[in-house]
């Protein structure tokens, strides 16, 4: 039992870290109708933000790890991951928008390669170890607890939690209760419509990849807190795991990506639990071939009509 | 108010408007029609800037839109409402009429508006709640032209309202287009291949066949004329 319920709670961190990446997928999805593959090493951008950050920004708290820093430098990540969304946007994006989908898509690809390799060139192929932003420990559980006094939960597991719940919480009011929400979801339902209410396009979609963009940066320094190795190459199977959470949960939706993200962080943590970690890849990516073959449109989306 | 000057619009190799010219004056109803493929839809896209002209003008209270883009357009007070409703499906009929007046800074304005379209179409006020895409068409209908309004129009260009609805919910729907006409100063440009209907309601009219205005004049002149009665009023 305490087993199991240890699984649950890494896989449900390692989700919430899925969801906010996919949400970023999904958005943009609703907005352009395109996957922006480059999504996963925004995500690495946002560790290596941290990471450059972070020795300065601890610096003016006191030398060691604090609070403060630690949202210091996630802030600060999340900022240079939006700018980096939006001038990608800016510049590979948008002039392509008129285009085939397609065209898009296989440019994503290639930005997707251009922030692998020159993350490589400018960091450094090797593996860097990310400075501690807080001092971790293990929780003292109470004894009364039952089987779940005996669970091993990390100050960081339960911070990184904690974050992704505020993050999420954000998002939905920006989502649901602003006016540039309201217009971001009106843009996903119908463009031309939208554009006859006075949207401006361009500058929703720009919000959009910031946004998604914002989130993603913040997944890298939250991951990087838990497991303190980062690469260059750290997006691609990260990036690749939260599109399968954005399609399971259903293209588009956000809920659905934050469910998707979370059911694919716990099956992982089952399956290295209770099989071998050499199935964890397998099997998230047969879940991918499986809801593409039985559930295309998702848990949570619904089949897109054809507009008359 | 309105005045539409040797537009040309292609699409591709495709000519949709071959030099069409016409003007709407304040406070009319004025209605371009013609049958399916004419134009008609293709001249309001290019006046609301959804498309872009290859040649000619659109000028709009002595203002050229030809460079704006459709965004811009909307806040110099001119709305369309477009063919097939365009209703953001998954959105509630208050969030539609909420993205209606994207552009509305006022409250106050925004509470009048409101007030002005749950008096048109009371029906809107009760299905509040309801996502768009489960309303009837013709209840869409209303949802469209309360869209528009909400975004305080001096000029109302209606794409095919008729398209779509149940016989009986037609006549409701021009009543309003009407009354919006008539108690509230909003200049009405009506697309319709209802040609009986849109030259009922209107002042004036134009003919639009491939690309080409043939004809125009008084609606009642129209009404009259022997060739129109034959092609588009059923003998």
């Amino acid at each position: 039992m305490t087993e199991f319920l240890q699984q649950l709670v890494n896989g449900l961190a390692q989700g919430g870290i899925y969801a906010l990446i996919a949400l970023g997928y999904t958005m943009i999805y609703g907005v352009l109708r395109f996957i922006n593959f480059a999504h996963g090493d925004i995500f690495m951008l946002g560790a290596f933000a941290g990471f450059y950050l972070a020795p300065a920004t601890l610096k003016l708290f006191g030398a060691g790890p604090s609070y403060a820093g630690a949202a210091l430098v996630l802030l600060g990540a999340m900022a240079l991951c939006a700018l980096i969304g939006i001038v990608i946007e800016r510049l590979c994006y948008r002039p392509l928008r008129d285009r085939p989908r397609i065209t898009a898509l296989i440019t994503a690809i290639g930005v997707s390669l251009l922030l692998e390799n020159g993350g490589q060139l400018l960091f450094g192929a090797d593996p860097k170890s990310f400075p501690d932003l807080i001092v971790d420990r293990a929780l003292d559980l109470p004894a009364g607890w039952g089987p779940l006094s005996a669970l091993t939960i990390t100050l960081s597991q339960v911070l990184v939690l904690g974050v992704t719940l505020l993050l999420l919480v954000a998002l939905r009011h920006v989502v649901n209760r602003t006016r540039t929400g309201l217009a971001m979801r009106a843009l996903s339902l119908n463009p031309t419509a939208a554009q006859l209410a006075g949207v401006n396009l361009d500058q929703v979609i720009m919000f959009t990849f910031g946004l998604g963009s914002a989130l993603a940066g913040a997944a890298g320094v939250l991951i990087s807190i838990q497991q303190p190795s980062i690469d260059p190459l750290m997006g691609i199977s990260a990036g690749l795991k939260a599109f399968i959470a954005a399609v399971l949960g259903g293209i588009g939706n956000l809920p659905g990506a934050v469910l998707g993200g979370v059911l694919i962080g716990l099956l992982e943590a089952l399956v290295v639990g209770y099989l071998s970690p050499t199935y964890r890849d397998p099997i998230v990516f047969a879940v991918l071939i499986l809801i593409l073959i039985f559930r295309p449109a998702g848990l949570l989306g619904t089949v897109q009509k054809e507009k008359v | 108010m309105l005045s539409v000057s040797d537009l040309h619009v292609s699409y591709g190799a495709i000519t949709a408007l071959n030099g069409i010219t016409f003007r709407v004056e304040a406070g009319a109803i004025v209605t371009l029609i013609g049958s399916n493929g004419a134009g008609k839809t293709t001249a309001l896209r290019t006046i609301s800037g959804l498309l872009r002209a290859r040649s000619g003008q659109v000028s709009f209270l002595g203002e050229d839109l030809s460079a704006l883009p459709a965004h811009r357009i909307v806040g110099r007070g001119l709305c369309h409402v477009p063919e097939g409703r365009m209703i953001f499906s998954n959105l509630t009929v208050e969030e539609n009429l909420a993205m209606g007046a994207y552009l509305q800074r006022d409250a106050a304005l925004k509470a009048r508006n409101l007030a002005f379209v749950f008096n048109l179409f009371p029906r809107l006020k009760e299905r509040l709640k309801q996502t768009g895409g489960t309303l009837s068409g013709g209840e869409q209908q209303m949802l469209a032209i309360g869209r528009a309004i909400m975004g305080q129009p001096k000029f109302l260009m209606l794409d095919e309202p008729s398209l779509g609805i149940a016989p009986r919910l037609i006549s409701t729907i021009f009543e309003k287009i009407v009354e919006i006409n008539r108690d509230h100063g909003i200049t009405i440009l009506l697309v319709e291949q209802n040609a009986k209907l849109a030259l009922e309601v209107s002042s004036y009219g134009y003919v639009l066949e491939t690309g080409r205005i043939v004809l125009e004049g008084p609606s009642q002149d129209l009404r009259a004329n022997p060739r129109l009665k034959a092609t588009y009023l059923g003998g």
